[in-house]
């Protein structure tokens, strides 16, 4: 059985025909080909396939495609400037050295992203628990939380990092 | 996952209607639960029914002098919608530690309780805010709606369409978390309404309690010191290798203490 | 010299752009034309035979292609997964080592053990068809556990294998020990329990397998850490297929802390199946699977005791451990017990004798290998553990027993009882440094603070040396590795100057990609953006060993220095020849090429040009162009070590543990990157607490099934579960064996925060009579240990 869904991600407007049972993270990466959207448990639990819809931080292994149908959704890959200049969180991220081998990245970022739009003064614990939906196996967290500090700030202040040495 | 039809109903009577008329029809709520069940091949509907286009469903709004919730209201409605933090702080607080944000951007407070998992938060607040559930042909009182394990006193092809929470004079939850799961391992509701008090227990035992004791201690005097030295029986609380039943029984005193404290 | 993107230098990752946009490229992100979709049928049962499978239903489900069985590839010649180490027991003989199907052929012995791989156009539509798939099995008792498999009359996993003892072995002088206790003046003794984990990378397993039949050519993309190694492995021991003819990618991994190392079933399945389905077939492991089949890590059950005299000072350390491989031997299981845990018992200690014999044994689990720090930081813990048992006996402070018992720098290079020889170290400077760090001095009145509140505050010491850059192939090739160990790579400057490097090793989180990068830049004074790293592609680089046991930039790192030398001295020809001057004459400095004693120089770009572009060049004498390759094998291990220092606070109303502050002094030799390294550091700290305080992978005794088979049950640590941390470390005791004097970090966390957690727990927990607790010291564990208020928790 299959039905016609029509988003809008990262701003382009996108109908497919799929199956009703893909998940929106399928619909994603193989329908869409948006494979910086990852997914790393069946459980809900790792965040890796974060992704904002209609400007909130969902996991889009638990959703289905059809039911972001009519929504904007932003992945990752929608984050960016399209010249390539990193979001105030990206630009954070590797600023702070705040990942390694990149997998859990797309959906703590995505999540950072709304944990700074929503809360305007971010202490470490709130970053703390605010990712507690997003696993990651690198980093300790420690840079992370770093990353998420300095990213919210640079949002505030409508700045980007300044680029490090390279 | 196995295939399925998806519905989408725009109304509380197609809703209503189709579930009526479905095989093994499910109603999609926020999908927090019922996705991942999905994703394991744990169960297969025929229909899935998603709520999310049912306007009778949503809403938060005053009710004489409760709060009427909408069963489609997604837990960080309930979180951060200024009536319930004004009205009842502590079920705000609750709705706020389900899950994770991304799990409350979608969770729904119908979806939670017509699951009633043991170790949901909800249904420490829906009875111990002598909450009633409304549904699409009658009020269930909170007392009776939880009956056991995942059970409900829904009917089949019955819809919750919110739930009407009473106003507390204090109110406070505390909850000991799966470490891994992040589910209540033991949750205590804590509310003081005149008299009355009422002590909700969620995760602990095969479904959401109450502990008479600790209600009739805390009436007399509602101080965390008036539930300490009260313990429940292990008997029949949920044990697994997180947690015993004699651990849980432990922390259900250990909790309703910090519940109590919480309620300032 | 040190510059913005020179050694020493934090530079920016510049892997960091691709992952940070959605741009990276992981296994499961590539997709093929006319790919075809694997799923994997998997035993429900812990142990059984297999009577029969029957996949007529499945095979005629829609869009199913092929359903294949161990039968199958049998009739192919199939062979077993290879044990890349063979172990012998005391007497001699060698160690068990029963075959390891890729499917399996007559009997499964692990929930998750595969016996057949169905085939079909969609994901979904292979996983309906997989439920269609019926076996007849004939159910076989479990054994689940190291206590089950050596119990009297347990059942056999393996009908070749009495006892199920894959090997007895032992290493020290049994007798000094013997003699050392016999003399001793106090004995401190411990049981303890070094608990199975899952490695869980966030990225789960993924593999495609390709086949192009006009060419014959097969290639196999896989999630590895080593991809030379699973061509090795798989080509020639598995499938039989040449290195010519088979190319192994390991793209883009999302971590991989051992459990990428080995040669898993499933690759062989999908690259097979692509030439039998003649198209390509992708496989992508769900977490479900990952938590059943990656391989697990540590599962020890120890019994030691230190010989002490009347002063403290150790005398002897005898130790038995009992070591569980689970059903079958991963590719480098054998070693990781024996090799790089008992060779480890010395620790940071000039303890005299040492003698430790290890039984290791078969159950109906998953397969049990190598995990961050692999056989060292269960060597950690068992030691620091014991010291600071013993010191709280014997009345000794923690630090002073230390003290008391360390190596001292002016001793080195030393020889330990257990064959190792470090070269450098200074573990008194370690200490000293972390006092101040964690305000030693000041923990007397934070814990009156903490209990004023009604909470208990412990401190925890933990110091650790680890055998990291292995290996000398020669040593291990003496203790039973079948392989080498060196590392290659080759420098290849292009015609403009550019250079690209090809390394054997391989990142996933490492950042390899700009550390590398920086010896090179630093090296030749290229700008780094004109210096790329290629790894992962057997198709591109020339060889390699892989990334394991923190030896990249020890090993791979001086096989980059290798290659460097030799770009160096040609180009010091090339240079001579253009400047007309000798070759003895030219001084070489920042990639500038000088004629010694005048303002003659030239760059290595121009130098570059010259030698593709031969037209002024010593042609008769030297070849063109500026492509140098290198092996390197290390001449020793390298040996990071340091002192970690942990303070926690426990509610004894509930039992949570909560860790306050955590320090951590480490001598990794030279640093490359330092943000790089701290990130390392701070990774591995979390494993290490997450082993102490939440993780635990239980099967259940009875059934053999695995009861912790997803994040809901297995406690990853969170965002919110730890502190940010202090990481230091000094630079004065460089690796002397290795060009770039360094040792290695990628471990060290790991390696020392259990200890130093565990300790710090036991050391709050004090006041109620406890001595020890196992791991994980969950809310539970500690709650019923402070209120049974006995002298330990037994172990489970």
């Amino acid at each position: 059985m299959s039905c016609t869904v029509t988003m809008t991600v990262n701003g382009k407007a996108v109908t497919r025909e799929v199956e009703e049972r893909t998940l929106l993270v399928t619909f994603l990466r193989e329908h869409l080909g948006l494979t910086g959207t990852h997914v790393g448990c069946d459980t809900s639990q790792c965040g890796a396939c974060v992704v904002h819809v209609d400007g909130r931080s969902v996991k889009s292994c638990t959703m289905l495609a059809v039911q972001a149908d009519g929504t904007s959704v932003t992945t990752i890959e929608g984050l960016a400037a399209a010249d390539g200049t990193l979001h105030p969180m990206q630009a954070a991220f590797r600023e702070h050295h705040g990942l390694q081998c990149g997998f859990c990245t797309p959906g703590m970022v995505m999540s950072a992203v709304d944990l700074a739009n929503t809360h305007p003064n971010l202490t470490e614990a709130d970053v703390r628990e605010g990712l507690e939906g997003n696993i990651c196996r690198c980093t300790g967290y420690h840079n992370i939380v770093k990353a998420v500090m300095a990213g919210a700030e640079a949002m505030k202040s409508g700045t980007t990092q300044k680029v490090a040495a390279e | 996952m196995y295939a399925f039809e998806y519905r989408r109903p725009t109304s509380l009577a197609e809703a209503v209607s189709i579930l009526g008329q479905s095989e093994e029809g499910k109603i999609l709520a926020g999908g927090q639960t019922l996705l991942p069940t999905l994703k394991q091949r744990l169960a297969q509907p025929t229909e899935l029914i998603d709520l999310s286009r049912v306007p009778e469903l949503k809403g938060i709004r005053e009710d004489g002098d409760s709060l009427f919730i909408g069963a489609f209201a997604r837990h960080a409605e309930v979180a951060s919608g200024d009536l319930v933090r004004q009205r009842i702080p502590a079920l705000a607080a609750l709705a706020g530690e389900i899950g994770d944000r991304q799990v409350r951007n979608l969770g729904t407070l119908g979806g939670s309780i017509a699951n009633a998992d043991p170790a949901a938060d909800y249904p420490a607040a829906v009875v111990g805010l002598k909450a009633v559930v409304k549904t699409d042909r009658r009020e269930i009182s909170c007392d009776d709606f939880f009956t056991g394990l995942f059970e409900t006193a829904l009917e089949p092809g019955e819809l919750i369409v919110g739930v009407r929470f009473a106003r507390p004079e204090k109110a406070g939850y505390a909850k000991f978390r799966n470490p891994a799961s992040r589910y209540a391992m033991v949750g205590v509701f804590v509310a003081k309404f005149g008299n009355e008090v009422r002590v909700a227990v969620t995760g602990a035992g095969g479904s959401v309690f109450r502990v008479p004791e600790m209600e009739a201690a805390l009436a007399k005097d509602f101080r965390p010191e008036a539930v300490a030295g009260i313990a429940v029986p292990a008997d029949g609380l949920n044990g697994d290798m997180h947690g015993s039943a004699e651990y849980r029984a432990h922390l259900v005193t250990v909790m309703a203490k910090r519940a109590v404290e919480s309620c300032g | 010299m040190a510059t913005a993107t020179g050694i020493g230098a934090s530079v920016r990752r510049r892997e960091d752009q691709r992952f940070l946009t959605g741009r990276g490229t992981y296994t499961d992100d590539i997709n093929r034309p006319h790919q075809t979709h694997a799923v994997m049928l998997r035993s429900p049962h812990a142990h059984a035979r297999i009577r029969g499978i029957d996949t007529s239903a499945a095979l005629k489900a829609p869009g199913v292609i092929a359903v294949l069985t161990g039968a199958d590839m049998a009739a192919d010649n199939v062979n077993g997964l290879p044990c890349g180490w063979l172990i012998h027991n005391k007497d001699g003989s060698p160690m068990k080592e029963p075959p390891h199907w890729p499917l399996a052929r007559d009997r499964v012995r692990y929930v998750g053990d595969q016996l057949a791989v169905v085939i079909a156009e969609t994901r979904e539509q292979a996983k309906d068809a997989a439920e269609l798939v019926e076996v007849d099995y004939e159910e076989l008792p479990p054994v689940a556990s190291i206590r089950a498999a050596l119990a009297d009359n347990a059942p056999a996993v393996h009908d070749d294998v009495p006892g199920n003892v894959c090997y007895d072995w032992h290493l020290g002088d049994k007798a000094a020990v013997d003699a050392a206790f016999a003399q001793a003046a106090h004995v401190t003794t411990i049981d303890l329990v070094n608990q199975r984990l899952v490695p869980n990378a966030m990225e789960p397993r993924a593999a495609v397998g390709e086949y192009d039949a006009a060419t014959g050519d097969h290639t196999l993309t896989t999630t590895s850490q080593n991809p030379h190694v699973i061509r090795l492995l798989m080509g020639a021991f598995v499938l039989g297929i040449p290195e010519h003819k088979l190319r192994v990618v390991a793209p883009d991994v999302g971590g991989g802390f051992g459990s990428k190392i080995f040669h898993y079933a499933e690759e062989a399945i999908v690259t097979w199946a692509a030439r039998k389905v003649g198209r390509p077939v992708k496989w992508t492991a769900e977490r479900a699977e990952s938590f059943l089949t990656d391989a697990h890590g540590r599962d020890h059950l120890t019994h030691a005791e230190l010989a002490l005299d009347k002063d403290g000072h150790f005398l002897a350390l005898r130790v038995a451990t009992q070591a569980n491989m689970g059903a079958y031997l991963s590719t480098f299981a054998t070693s990781i017990p024996t090799y790089l845990y008992a060779t480890l018992l010395a620790g940071q200690y000039k303890t005299p004798a040492i003698y430790a014999e290890v039984k290791a044994v078969f159950t109906t689990t998953a397969p049990v290998d190598a995990y961050r720090g692999a056989g060292r930081p269960e060597a950690c813990y068992l030691i620091e553990r014991l010291v600071e048992k013993a010191a709280h006996e014997m009345g000794i402070d923690k630090t002073e027993i230390r003290r008391r018992n360390f190596i001292p720098a002016d001793a080195m290079p030393y020889q330990t009882p257990v064959a190792l020889q470090y070269d450098t170290g200074d573990f008194a400077k370690n200490l000293d440094l972390a006092l101040p760090a964690v305000d030693y001095a000041g923990f007397a009145a934070r814990k009156a603070e903490s209990a004023k509140r009604g909470k208990l505050r412990g401190i925890g010491f933990a110091t650790y040396i680890e055998a990291c850059g292995i290996a000398p192939s020669n040593v291990a090739g003496a203790l039973g590795a079948r392989a080498g160990l060196y590392e290659s790579a080759e420098v290849r400057f292009h015609p403009t100057g550019s250079v690209t490097v090809f390394t054997g090793s391989h990142s996933h989180g490492q950042g390899h990609e700009t550390t590398f990068a920086q010896i090179v830049a630093e090296r030749f004074g290229v700008p780094i953006e004109n210096v790329e790293i290629v790894h992962g592609d057997t198709a591109k680089v020339p060889f390699g060993m892989g990334t394991y046991g923190s030896r990249s930039l020890a090993v791979g790192g001086s096989a980059i220095v290798k290659a460097m030398d030799k770009v160096e001295r040609k180009a010091k020809k090339i240079a001579a020849h253009l400047m007309e001057a000798a070759e003895a004459d030219i001084e070489v400095k920042d990639g500038r090429f000088t004629v010694a004693g005048t303002d003659k120089s030239v760059g290595i770009g121009d130098i570059a040009l010259a030698a593709y572009v031969p037209h002024n060049y010593p042609l008769d004498e030297l070849e063109p162009g500026l492509d140098e390759q290198a092996f390197y094998d290390p001449k020793n291990f390298t040996y990071p070590n340091g002192c970690h220092v942990c303070e926690v606070e426990i509610d004894p109303d509930t039992g949570v543990v909560k860790v306050e502050r955590f320090s951590a002094v480490d001598d990794f030799g030279r640093v490359i990157n330092p943000l790089i390294v701290e990130g390392q550091v701070h990774g591995g700290l979390v494993q290490g607490i997450g082993q102490a305080l939440y993780e635990h992978c239980v099967y259940d005794e009875d059934s053999g099934q695995l009861l912790t088979g997803s994040y809901m049950d297995y406690c990853m640590p969170r965002a919110d579960d730890v502190p940010s941390f202090e990481v230091n470390w000094h630079e004065d005791q460089p690796c002397t064996h290795n060009p770039l004097g360094v040792k290695g970090c990628g471990e060290a966390g790991t390696i020392g925060a259990a200890a130093a957690v565990m300790n710090a727990v036991v050391d709050a927990l004090s006041e109620h009579g406890v001595t020890h607790l196992d791991m994980p010291a969950t809310p539970e564990r500690v709650w019923r240990a402070i209120r049974q208020n006995r002298p330990a928790m037994a172990a489970e």
